[in-house]
């Protein structure tokens, strides 16, 4: 810097910013590095010579040209009047390729020679994540006067960033852009060949309770977050910083996998962590079985504890049972499909001295009838996890119409009946859109 | 109460480690039942082959069953089509197997296309506008017997290194099996002889393997771009095309609706051809000759039916 400096003052009469300069400084001297392939700093006389001679011709050429390039802006009409003769100054000599420290790796420092690596060109872009960004945009008509959401509205655009980190790991980026601005919604890294057959994921994940929890609103099959998980998860679901472990349990009837996670405990109105030991711990077991090349059942069992912002040792524990059932017939598995789904779940909520335990689940089933269209309904109840005596009680029918496997329009007609005693008759109407590559999505 | 949840949980799970995999047969996986007949060809008795994916199936719709994490989890070696056939459902299970020695860029993870001749690859601007199209060529390549045999080699090459042993078990039986094709495509080769060039609408781009290799000229989809459910002004298009040019086939895979191809013959006077682009596509049809005798007897009776040219 401080060399790049002296040597090369800026000429008066024209404002360039320092770094530019720099970068000339280090262009010539990895060019006269180059021209003259020695190691600058075991450079004899005589080659020290033919650096200076290199020199001096560079010095004259750039004279020359900014000569021309003055005469030119002076000729514009208008122009600027002519600008001082650049002078360099006398000793502006071989010095800096002799005392300019090459970083090592760089062109004449045994490294690669040639231009400086310019990133970006086919090479690098190869290694390039899988950028995928979903659009979500929602629609509400009707009244609700207890949660009204706008009645027009980008609700969230999700980028994806994904890769194979390295042979022993991949990367799973996920920022949702909303109107409350860019969140990470998810972004870990998935060990998937530990030692032991364990599957290891670290970083903020989206938590292993139930079905609806772990999955990204664009999957569901409805425009809006069942009341069970809304009032007993918290607004955005449980989401939080922390480690996941999970392994398949060897038996010769079906697939069960068992998963423990950890996390720090902080979650939007569920949980809360002022101290560090406010940890929050998971246990999810799966089961799946077969039952024909087209039906299949998954069960799964859930245990969720953390710390709320009721005082100092003041827990939250949540039990959850979920069940599906899916049916596609191979055959026709591009025009047909049923899923049948219910989740379960109990909370216990420490308030101080007392507790309040609040009880709530949802019913689903979605039919595919043609190739582009599918019919939903679900039934939502749940007690709200403060004031179990408020509960919340919804029925949804669901019209999908898929263009292509990009893009979605739905339809939902959602009748609330709210705790306080009020009702809410929407339509809420959907746009999902996907663009680039999103990477394929667990079952 | 979360350590006492939690600790006999993983503590089951450790206990019950997965058995050794050193001897016995190889598990190898595939995703199609191709590969699979083709992995049987060459490994013989030597490997246990499975295929997650059925032949009437459309294989680049495949659910990410957990049934097949646990295929995948035992297996030693994994045969994928490639060229992103299986990109919608491969990946999260390979994720989830657990199985170091299948993940991709692991030695036993084969992907079958890398030797394969591959056609319609795209050269210039793709977009999704086009439809589903795959960037890396169209990946149904094994409907060319030529390829499966590419494929058998490179099988055959890969089960070698991972059983040094049974090296010249796995090349016998790929030399027998190339030596069985060969005299199979004599036999085809004579069927097809005096109908190529015969003009066909297909319903999907499924067949540019087949078509080149057997002469067939395929003239229009009924999709109006791959993986676009047919529409009515394409249809129609259609209908014209096949009258002015007089087609009188369209072939159409096991896994699509009948629908429009019935209306389309209706209107055109051709006929609807389930042909099968896969091993297990029908009855009887359990290996790779046996999938390209039907086909071709199907075909050639179908045009000596129609009159087809």
């Amino acid at each position: 810097m401080d060399l790049a400096r002296r040597s090369l003052p800026r000429p008066r009469g024209i404002e360039m910013p320092r770094s530019p300069l720099v970068a000339v400084a280090v262009l010539t001297a990895a060019m006269v590095g180059r021209a003259a392939p020695v190691r600058a700093q075991a450079a004899g006389p005589e080659q020290i010579e033919a650096l200076r001679r290199e020199l001096a011709q560079l010095r004259a050429e750039y004279t020359e040209r900014l000569a021309a390039l003055e005469a030119r802006i002076a000729a514009l009409p208008g122009g600027a009047a002519p600008l001082e003769a650049p002078t360099l100054p006398p000793e502006a000599p071989a010095e800096p390729a002799t005392a300019a420290e090459v970083p090592p790796g760089s062109a004449g420092a045994g490294g690669p020679a040639g231009p400086l690596p310019v990133y970006g060109g086919m090479g690098s872009k190869v290694f390039n994540p899988d950028i995928a960004v979903i659009g979500n945009f929602l629609g509400a008509t009707g009244r609700n006067d207890v949660d009204p959401t706008p009645s027009l509205g980008m609700e969230e655009a999700e980028a994806s960033f994904q890769a194979i980190v390295d042979p022993y790991a991949r990367a799973d980026f996920f920022v949702a852009f909303g109107p409350d601005g860019a969140e990470l919604e998810e972004g870990f890294i998935t060990f998937p060949t530990l030692p032991g057959g364990f599957l290891m994921k670290v970083g903020k994940i989206k938590g292993a309770f139930g079905k609806i929890n772990t999955q990204h609103p664009h999957v569901w099959s409805w425009t809006d977050r069942p009341l069970v998980n809304l009032n007993l998860l918290g607004e955005e679901g449980f989401a939080d910083s922390g480690i996941s472990l999970s392994r398949l349990v060897p038996n010769p009837w079906l697939f069960l996998e068992a998963t423990g996670e950890v996390y720090r405990g902080e979650s939007e109105g569920l949980f809360a962590a002022p101290r560090r030991r406010d940890l929050a711990y998971l246990g999810h077991l799966r089961a799946y079985r077969d039952l024909g090349e087209s039906t299949n059942v998954e069960v799964g069992g859930s245990f969720l504890r953390g710390h709320n912002d009721q005082g100092p040792g003041s827990t939250t524990r949540l039990w959850g049972v979920d069940a599906t059932l899916r049916w596609r017939p191979l055959r026709r598995a591009i025009y047909h499909r049923f899923l049948a789904r219910t989740e379960l779940m109990w909370s216990r909520r420490e308030l101080g001295d007392s507790a309040a335990d609040a009880f709530g689940f949802y019913v689903s089933g979605d039919y595919q009838f043609a190739r582009r269209w599918f019919v939903g309904g679900r039934f939502d109840q749940s007690e709200r996890a403060d004031d179990p005596s408020r509960r919340d009680r919804a029925g949804s029918v669901v019209l999908t119409f898929w263009p292509s496997e990009f893009s979605q329009v739905r339809g939902q007609l959602r009748r609330t009946r709210y705790g306080e005693g009020t009702t809410a008759n929407e339509l809420l109407f959907q746009f999902l859109f996907s663009i680039g590559a999103h990477g394929a999505h667990v079952f | 109460m979360n350590l006492r949840l939690l600790v006999p949980m993983l503590a089951a799970a450790l206990l019950a480690a997965p058995g050794v995999h050193a001897a016995g047969p190889l598990n190898v996986v595939t995703t199609t039942e191709d590969l699979a007949a083709i992995a049987r060809e060459v490994g013989g008795d030597r490997v246990k082959v499975e295929a997650l994916s059925r032949g009437y199936q459309d294989p680049h719709f495949v659910e990410a069953k957990p049934s097949f994490v646990l295929k995948l989890n035992r297996a030693d070696l994994l045969i994928a089509v490639g060229r992103e056939l299986e990109i919608g459902w491969l990946p999260p299970l390979v994720t989830q197997s657990r199985n170091s020695r299948i993940q991709p860029g692991a030695n036993g993870y084969l992907d079958a296309s890398l030797t394969a001749r591959i056609l319609e690859i795209p050269t210039g601007q793709i977009t999704r506008a086009m439809g589903d199209v795959h960037p890396q060529g169209n990946p149904h390549y094994w409907l060319d017997p030529g390829n499966g045999r590419r494929v058998a080699q490179a099988i055959a090459q890969k089960l070698s290194t991972l059983r040094r042993d049974d090296a010249a078990f796995f090349a016998q039986r790929e030399a027998d099996f190339a030596g069985r094709l060969a005299a199979a495509e004599k036999r085809w080769d004579a069927l097809m002889a005096p109908y190529k060039g015969t003009r066909v609408v297909t319903y999907h781009r499924s067949w540019p393997n087949f078509a080149e290799r057997f002469g067939l000229n395929v003239i229009g989809y009924v999709e109006p771009r791959p993986g676009i459910p047919p529409s009515p002004s394409h249809t129609l298009d259609l209908i014209q095309e096949m009258k002015r040019q007089n087609v009188k086939l369209i072939l159409v895979e096991p896994y699509f609706d009948l629908k429009t191809p019935n209306a389309v013959a209706r209107e055109t006077g051709a006929r609807v051809v389930v042909l099968l682009p896969s091993v297990g596509g029908e009855k009887g049809v359990e290996d790779y000759i046996k999938l390209f005798d039907y086909d071709i007897d199907t075909l050639v009776s179908a045009i000596k039916e129609t009159g087809a040219r």
